[in-house]
């Protein structure tokens, strides 16, 4: 198929970027979305031009590197998936596709669609962690957890820090990825140690980047590529006003 | 340390609990407006509407309903720029996700109920309180009420007030929408089963709220 791509372009973090128009022919619809890119590239490389810059790692959803803001929305118009494994089937001939980076403040871009996502590292650093001494692995059963428990738990650790709900967000908050941290811990007896102090710290840190507030719209819960659910933005808040009171 | 009045958590929590507030608020002035449309004479309204402005405990709720709007504006307006700043370079092409359709304008109806707010206290609060425009009337048991019932129907005979209401309270019910749902969210009550239930009592609460406020006047309009 022949797919118009409007990519945004910005040389690095002082450039002021803009949406340059590129016409791509010969697309399949059995390559991804980032396969398409590598295509374009290798095309502007034989003309001498400079490729689009995209991050990409294992290219198999599970490492959170990919991203990018595809026709209004995170990943692209089809749900549960990152941008690597959304297919180009999702598209058809003549469409034009609007492709941007992230967008927050606390997102600075790189380079055209390369954003710096270390904001995610500086929240996880000021709590989203337990501090056990190192050694022999415990037995692993010793610790009774309830099933339900150990389910939720889980399905907040399958977030893989893409920073997909804050750019799904109108306000570009990062209460979805904090929340998914915070329950995460908060649900299993290792983390309950420190849980007060964890969720206060960072939720401090997460105002401090710059990140927005929470309107409830739910938009991060309609984009997660892992499909974490707004539950975990309740419990946030409730291990934040109890570790207030108590 | 951030707390609950500076940090994002925090303000939301407040302004939930003004919101939830003010959404009990309006129950109680919607039961006796309507008053209004239900009996032929204005006569309950007028009784209710006395008694709610001497009555003590009542004034001192009156302080706090205004100290819980305000709280509600300026945490709301505070809120509102932080999440304009936090996306300094918006999108070309955004809002394709699929989310509730009146949580992504609470900022268009905060401001329209704001616009309200001003108008419907300069029509009747102010009237009432400090212009004295209103004539006493004394009923059958001896006693001389405000006749602000009077003032009311005298008002909403005027066909470009009566549609100034009913569009602006439709405002009021597009934020109670999303807000009712939001606030339970916001104070961490969320469950598999309740929040669904939470859900729809929000979209039925909106919807008798906002008819029930705009019922009057349109009434009124027509049938007084
Ligand atoms: C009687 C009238 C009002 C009621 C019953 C009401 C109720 C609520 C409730 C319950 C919420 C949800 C809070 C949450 O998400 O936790 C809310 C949100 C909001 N309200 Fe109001 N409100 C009223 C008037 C106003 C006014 C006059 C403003 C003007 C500044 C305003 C601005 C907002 C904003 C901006 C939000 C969204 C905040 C956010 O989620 O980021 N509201 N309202
Ligand atoms: S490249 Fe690893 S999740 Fe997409």
């Amino acid at each position: 198929m022949n797919i118009t791509l409007k990519i945004w372009r910005q040389k690095n973090r002082d450039d002021k970027g803009k949406f340059v128009t590129y016409k791509l022919g010969d697309v399949s619809a059995e390559m991804t979305f980032l396969e398409m890119l590598d295509y374009l590239n290798e095309k502007l490389i034989r003309e001498g031009a400079d490729p689009v810059a995209f991050d990409s790692d294992c290219r198999e959803g599970i490492c959170g590197m990919c991203g990018l803001y595809i026709n209004g929305r995170p990943n692209g118009p089809r749900k549960g998936v990152t941008t690597c494994q959304l297919s180009m089937s999702a598209f058809k001939d003549g469409d034009t596709i609007t492709v941007e980076p992230w967008r927050a403040k606390a997102f600075p871009v790189i380079k055209d669609l390369v954003v710096d996502r270390t904001s995610f590292d500086k929240i996880i650093q000021a709590g989203g962690y337990i501090s056990v001494n190192t050694g022999a692995a415990p037995e692993a059963n010793a610790i009774p957890v309830k099933k339900e428990n150990a389910e939720r738990a889980f399905d907040a650790g399958i977030c893989i820090g893409c920073g997909s709900c804050v750019a799904a967000c109108t306000n570009a908050s990062a209460m979805l990825f904090v929340s998914a941290k915070v329950s995460q811990l908060a649900l299993l007896p290792q983390g309950r140690v420190e849980a007060k102090e964890r969720v206060r710290a960072m939720v401090q840190a997460m105002d401090e980047l710059g990140f927005g507030n929470c309107s409830n719209t739910g938009a991060c819960e309609v984009e997660c590529p892992k499909e974490i659910s707004l539950s975990h933005i309740a419990r946030l808040n409730r291990e934040y006003f109890t570790a207030g009171i108590t | 340390m951030s707390n609950i009045f500076t940090s994002s958590v925090g303000k939301k929590f407040i302004m939930s609990l003004a919101g939830l507030f003010l959404i009990i608020f309006l129950v109680l002035h919607l039961s006796i407006n309507i008053t209004l449309i239900l009996f032929k004479t204005p006569e309950t309204f007028n009784k209710a509407a006395t008694f709610m402005g001497n009555n003590p405990v009542i004034k001192i709720m009156e302080v706090v309903l205004f100290g819980g709007i305000l709280l509600h504006m300026i945490y709301g307006a505070v809120l509102q720029i932080q999440n304009l700043l936090a996306r300094p370079v918006r999108y070309k092409k955004s809002n394709y996700s699929q989310t509730s359709f009146f949580s992504k304008y609470m900022l268009h109806t905060a401001i329209i109920i704001t616009i309200f707010l001003v108008i419907h206290l300069l029509d009747f609060w102010i009237k009432n309180k400090f212009l004295g425009e209103v004539h006493d009337i004394t009923y059958a048991d001896g006693k001389t009420y405000h006749d602000l019932g009077a003032l009311v129907i005298e008002r909403f005979q005027i066909g470009w007030v009566v549609i100034v209401y009913v569009v602006l309270l439709l405002g009021l019910g597009f934020h109670l929408h999303h807000s009712f749902q939001s606030a339970f969210q916001t104070l961490g009550l969320n469950h598999k089963t309740y929040t669904p239930v939470i859900k729809a009592l929000g979209v039925i609460y909106s919807i008798v709220v906002a008819g029930g406020f705009i019922s009057i006047p349109v009434v009124i309009y027509f049938l007084k």
